[in-house]
């Protein structure tokens, strides 16, 4: 088994490009229940954006994991996780911004994957080739699309 | 993804684009050819009983039409590659000039059985193998010819064919004594969280079978069916390789079909069913 360990310069030298405001999947701070006070962007989210991100299948693909009532026009949702019907109402934007940047912080052992995080993998690929990863994962979304994500759940206020 | 056989589905249950159905195993039973009963439920053997009470195959997972092509071997076209392999057992190959049968006589009399006890440690060479590591054994030692590719063509076709004459007896591997070590490497690696999704054989197959992951109404990813004719694809897949796309879509590097990793994954997942019955070659989306 491989660690893959990225380092600052390893992630200057791939030119992981980092906007002056964006928080760094490696500096995100998690609170004592795992949510995250700041926008990781340092801008605000766009709801409509973050549903296309969760109902597509490279970008976050929840909807494989979770159903969506608001989501019914993008077809097969699963259940392996809760339906996020209004999840925007008993959570909290930092609670939910958390979860989805790294649920294993809320949820200890989650089955939920991290989707702001870019180190300590166990054998990282190439995406969906089966290969090696090539230097520097790209966590699966970006800070931004976090937000957007973010921007929607908190959209969902009916259960 | 079956996405044919999924729309056939979603548009008999007139369902709305959200298809969150009740998950689970059915309640059908298998007989194939109306002549040989297939054990796809029983109770979880003892190394597991902590994980799960019954283990379940995977045919329980597959729509009615899906499960219904196993019941007769004139609707299973895996049974297409199982005369492919027949012919291949009786085709002289090699230095020796020697064919499978030439040895092994008829495989509905010699190799009854065998395919419930592989992966198996092998003595001599103090190493556990998988059926198909056993069969280059025989081309290259005894015929004289070359190893087949892992999980290609001649190879996966005939252990269909081996598989084919064990349906209905149950798999029982042994874990114990030499086996043991290899055994808890697979099992190291049934748990092992890989990739950027961090997601283990357990995450998918021990914690959520019987839910849907998108479109795809997850088992406990059992090996008693295998070689899988998958609708998919249209042909045999093995074992090996069924893993490696596993593996894969937790978005991780993979291992080799025939790699150390994967035998002793194989040893490791065999042992998690057995008690059920050799179904291979099954058929599955
Ligand atoms: C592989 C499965 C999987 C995927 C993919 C997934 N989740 Fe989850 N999610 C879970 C599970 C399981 C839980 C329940 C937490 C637990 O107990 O582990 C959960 C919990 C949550 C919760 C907390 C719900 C509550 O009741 O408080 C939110 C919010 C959430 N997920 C959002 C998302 C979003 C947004 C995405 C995509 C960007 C996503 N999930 C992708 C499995 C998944
Ligand atoms: C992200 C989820 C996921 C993970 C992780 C995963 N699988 Fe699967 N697996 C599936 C899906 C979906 C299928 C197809 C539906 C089914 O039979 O469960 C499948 C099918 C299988 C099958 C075929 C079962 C049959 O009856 O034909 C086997 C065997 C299997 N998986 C083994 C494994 C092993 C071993 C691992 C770990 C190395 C693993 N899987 C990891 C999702 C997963």
């Amino acid at each position: 088994m491989r660690l893959f360990v990225i380092t600052a310069t390893a992630a200057l030298a791939a030119g992981v490009a980092f906007a002056a405001d964006t928080v760094a999947p490696g500096d995100v701070e998690y609170g004592e229940y795992g949510e995250v006070t700041a926008s990781l962007s340092g801008a605000a989210g766009n709801a409509e954006s973050g549903a296309i991100i969760m109902a597509t299948k490279s970008k976050g693909n929840c909807i494989s994991c979770h159903a969506v009532t608001a989501l019914n026009d993008s077809p097969f949702h699963g259940e392996v996780g809760p339906s996020l019907d209004g999840v925007g109402e008993y959570r909290t934007a930092d609670e939910l911004r958390g979860i989805v940047a790294n649920a294993k912080m809320t949820f200890e052992g989650s089955v939920m994957p991290a989707f702001y995080k870019s180190t300590g993998f166990i054998r990282p690929g190439n995406g969906y080739t089966g290969k090696a990863a090539e230097g520097d994962l790209p966590p699966v979304l970006t800070a931004q699309e976090i937000e957007d994500v973010v921007a929607f759940l908190m959209t969902l206020k009916d259960s | 993804m079956n996405f044919k056989a999924l729309t056939a589905i979603a548009s008999a249950l007139t369902l709305s684009a959200s298809f969150v159905a009740a998950g689970g195993a059915d309640d059908d039973t298998l007989v194939v050819n109306d002549e040989i009963s297939i054990v796809t439920k029983a109770a979880a053997p003892a190394h597991m009983a902590d994980a799960v009470d019954e283990v379940i195959s995977g045919w329980h997972f597959r729509t009615d039409e899906t499960q219904s092509l196993q019941a007769d071997d004139f609707d299973n076209p895996g049974m297409l590659f199982v005369e492919q392999g027949l012919d291949v057992w009786n085709t002289a190959d090699g230095s020796e000039g020697k064919s499978c049968a030439d040895c092994h006589g008829d495989p509905e009399e010699s190799m009854v059985g065998v395919r419930t006890v592989y992966p198996k440690w092998n003595e001599a060479a103090g190493e556990v193998r998988t059926l198909q590591m056993q069969m280059n054994d025989c081309r290259e030692n005894r015929m004289g010819a070359e190893a087949w590719k892992y999980d290609k063509a001649d190879a996966i076709n005939v252990e269909a064919m081996i598989a084919s004459v064990s349906r209905g007896l149950p798999m029982n591997v042994a874990i114990d004594g030499p086996a043991a070590a290899t055994w808890e490497q697979g099992k190291e690696l049934y748990y092992t969280r890989t990739g950027q999704l961090e997601l283990s054989c357990a995450n998918c197959h021990e914690q959520n079978f019987g839910n849907y992951i998108r479109a795809d109404h997850l088992s406990q990813g059992q090996i008693n069916g295998f070689p899988t004719y998958r609708l998919k694809n249209a042909k045999l897949n093995g074992v090996h390789s069924r893993f490696k796309g596993c593996v894969r879509d937790t978005r991780a590097e993979t291992y080799k079909p025939g790699s150390a990793e994967f035998v002793a994954l194989e040893l490791y997942v065999a042992s998690r069913g057995n008690g059920l019955s050799v179904e291979g070659p099954s058929v599955r989306n």
